[in-house]
């Protein structure tokens, strides 16, 4: 235990200054067995896998700015598995799962809080639809519950119950272990347990280009620090991925869109849950200092911007206002951005890029923070064994050659 | 918050219009000699660069009429509006096309 009551109360005694760093800052070595381009949570929980589970300990993460500087640092952290389709559901609850024993599994506390989500249903046809994502989701082996208006009346006092309301409540699905986590605890855990396992987490070190060998296959990096040479080589990078792909000569079918989140100023307690307006986009929780952390929908043209537009500003704030009508004059600390990674069908692609040796786990767009140990666990396994993980195969590029897609976007509708 | 300007109505407003996502996408033929691996890409492939990107955008709650824009996704500065069966301008280094 390093950060003990007694060890941080000593610390304030002392100013603070006795802290050491939690990893360290290595300079690039020459060469490495795999190189993971992307110090997000998924880079890094990919790097801590490949030591841990492969045994694969010559590994360097490369992050162009700071770790966690990315969407893992910039999300409204919900956390969650009802999804409709089986291979969405299986791997979604395989990663709930692994956040569950993450704070014992890195001895780092993520904070990760089952306060439930609650996704409202806003006429007769929303409850139908929900029963039929309920039924789905129970048959997926993922537990999910119906409350009725009453229900949902004693859970979110805040919420607009009244017959007239703009958006009337008709009822509700709950997943009860669904919930949040601290955004950077999760990475620096995964950052803390990767570097004591011997990974090189080298930050301020930008990929400009790929070196490839006389079959085409990666043989290393090029980068803002020098050449790197490996020949396996994962791209964790969100909404960069384009930019990744065409160093390396190929196309994606991702579109990068601003996402925009907001955090109120500090309130006492009004909301225990996660809930989401599938009507607005709305979805909001209380983080433990008591900011109300709120997003919405897609500012909905392509972005590299990290800032998002007043309409999206607007539609959001204004639908928390007419939802949660007390909260209308709270005033908001700040707002931002994150450039995300949407792809057609609303599913992730993991495994085998056009390229021998690179390997991609990107496209999960506006909902991969609840994915982090998922993906690491994926990426880690393609990496180590050049074959697809299990839960992986049907997340594969080719599935938009075959045509098998997985439509969450159909199937369970968009929330974070 | 941008303001595109309708070749037909002028300046508006962003909320008026929709972006229809990446331009000049020539659809593959004859049907019978395209393989799978080609309609994939002709579907599904996106350029998304970071920089000028040549889009269709409609105009929604306008004339309802679609058109062309090069815009800078980092900036989100608009170099040229032009019609859907114009050629792509050149874009200078600074200032628009049109
Ligand atoms: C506002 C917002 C709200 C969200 N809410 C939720 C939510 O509630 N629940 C949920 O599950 N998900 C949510 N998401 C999505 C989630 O944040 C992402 O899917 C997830 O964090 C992606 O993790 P990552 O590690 O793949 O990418 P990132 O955390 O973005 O990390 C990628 C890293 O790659 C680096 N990089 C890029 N290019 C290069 C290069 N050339 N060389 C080296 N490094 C490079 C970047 O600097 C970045 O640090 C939200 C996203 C946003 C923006
Ligand atoms: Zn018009």
């Amino acid at each position: 235990m390093r950060y003990s009551a007694w060890t941080v109360f000593r610390q304030g005694l002392g100013g603070q200054r006795g802290w050491k760093p939690a990893w360290r800052s290595p300079d690039p070595k020459p060469d490495y067995e795999v190189i993971i381009i992307g110090g997000g949570g998924h880079g890094l929980a990919t790097a801590y896998y490949l030591a841990k589970t492969y045994g694969i300990r010559r590994v360097a993460v490369l992050e162009k700015g700071w770790i966690g500087g990315g969407n893992s640092g910039r999300n409204t952290t919900a956390i969650r598995s009802n999804y409709y389709y089986r291979a969405s559901a299986r791997m979604y609850e395989h990663s709930l799962k692994l956040y569950e024993g993450l704070s014992k599994e890195l001895n780092y506390n993520v904070m990760f809080s089952q306060r439930g989500m609650i996704s409202l249903a806003h006429s007769p046809h929303d409850v139908e639809l929900a029963h039929r994502q309920a039924g789905a989701m129970r048959l997926n082996g993922v537990d999910a519950d119906f409350l009725s208006p009453g229900e949902i009346a004693r859970r979110v006092p805040i919420l607009d119950m009244s017959p007239e309301a703009r958006f009337p409540v008709f009822g509700g699905l709950l997943q009860k272990r669904a919930g949040t986590a601290r955004h950077d605890a999760v990475v620096w855990g995964y950052a803390r347990a990767a570097d004591a396992l011997g990974v090189d987490i080298i930050q301020n070190c930008e990929v400009t280009g790929f070196r490839r060998g006389a079959d085409g296959a990666v043989i290393g990096v090029e980068t803002s620090r020098g050449p790197i040479a490996a020949t396996r080589i994962g791209v964790a990078v969100a909404g960069h991925s384009s930019r990744l792909a065409e160093m390396a000569g190929f196309r994606l079918p991702i579109t990068s869109y601003a996402l925009q989140a907001f955090v109120s100023e500090p309130l006492k307690p009004v909301l225990d849950t996660v809930i989401l307006s599938p009507a607005t986009g709305v979805y909001m929780s209380q983080s433990d200092k008591g900011g109300l952390v709120i997003g919405g929908g897609l500012d909905l043209y392509p972005s590299y911007a990290q800032r998002g537009n007043m309409p999206v500003i607007r539609n959001v704030l204004g639908a928390v206002a007419a939802q949660y009508p007390s909260l209308g004059r709270v005033r908001l600390l700040r707002q931002w951005a994150g450039i995300v990674d949407v792809v057609p069908d609303s599913s992730p692609i993991i495994g085998a890029s056009p390229v021998p040796g690179l390997f991609l786990d990107c496209g999960w767009g506006t909902g991969g923070f609840k994915a982090i140990p998922v993906g690491g666990t994926m990426l880690a396994h393609q990496l180590a064994t050049l074959t697809p993980h299990e839960l992986a195969e049907p997340f594969s590029l080719e599935r938009f050659t075959t045509g098998a897609l997985i439509d969450e976007a159909a199937g369970s509708g968009i929330a974070h | 918050m941008l303001q595109i300007s309708c070749p037909w109505c002028g300046p508006r407003d962003e909320i008026e219009f929709r972006c229809g996502g990446q331009s000049h996408v020539i659809r593959p033929g004859p049907p019978e000699e395209v393989d799978d691996a080609t309609w994939g890409r002709y579907l599904s492939e996106k350029i998304n660069p970071r920089g000028d990107h040549l889009e269709r955008w409609l105009h929604a709650a306008g004339c309802r009429r679609w058109f062309n824009v090069a815009r800078d996704t980092a900036t989100h500065r608009i170099r040229a509006v032009y019609h859907m069966v114009e050629a792509a301008p050149a874009i200078g280094d600074e200032g628009s096309a049109r």
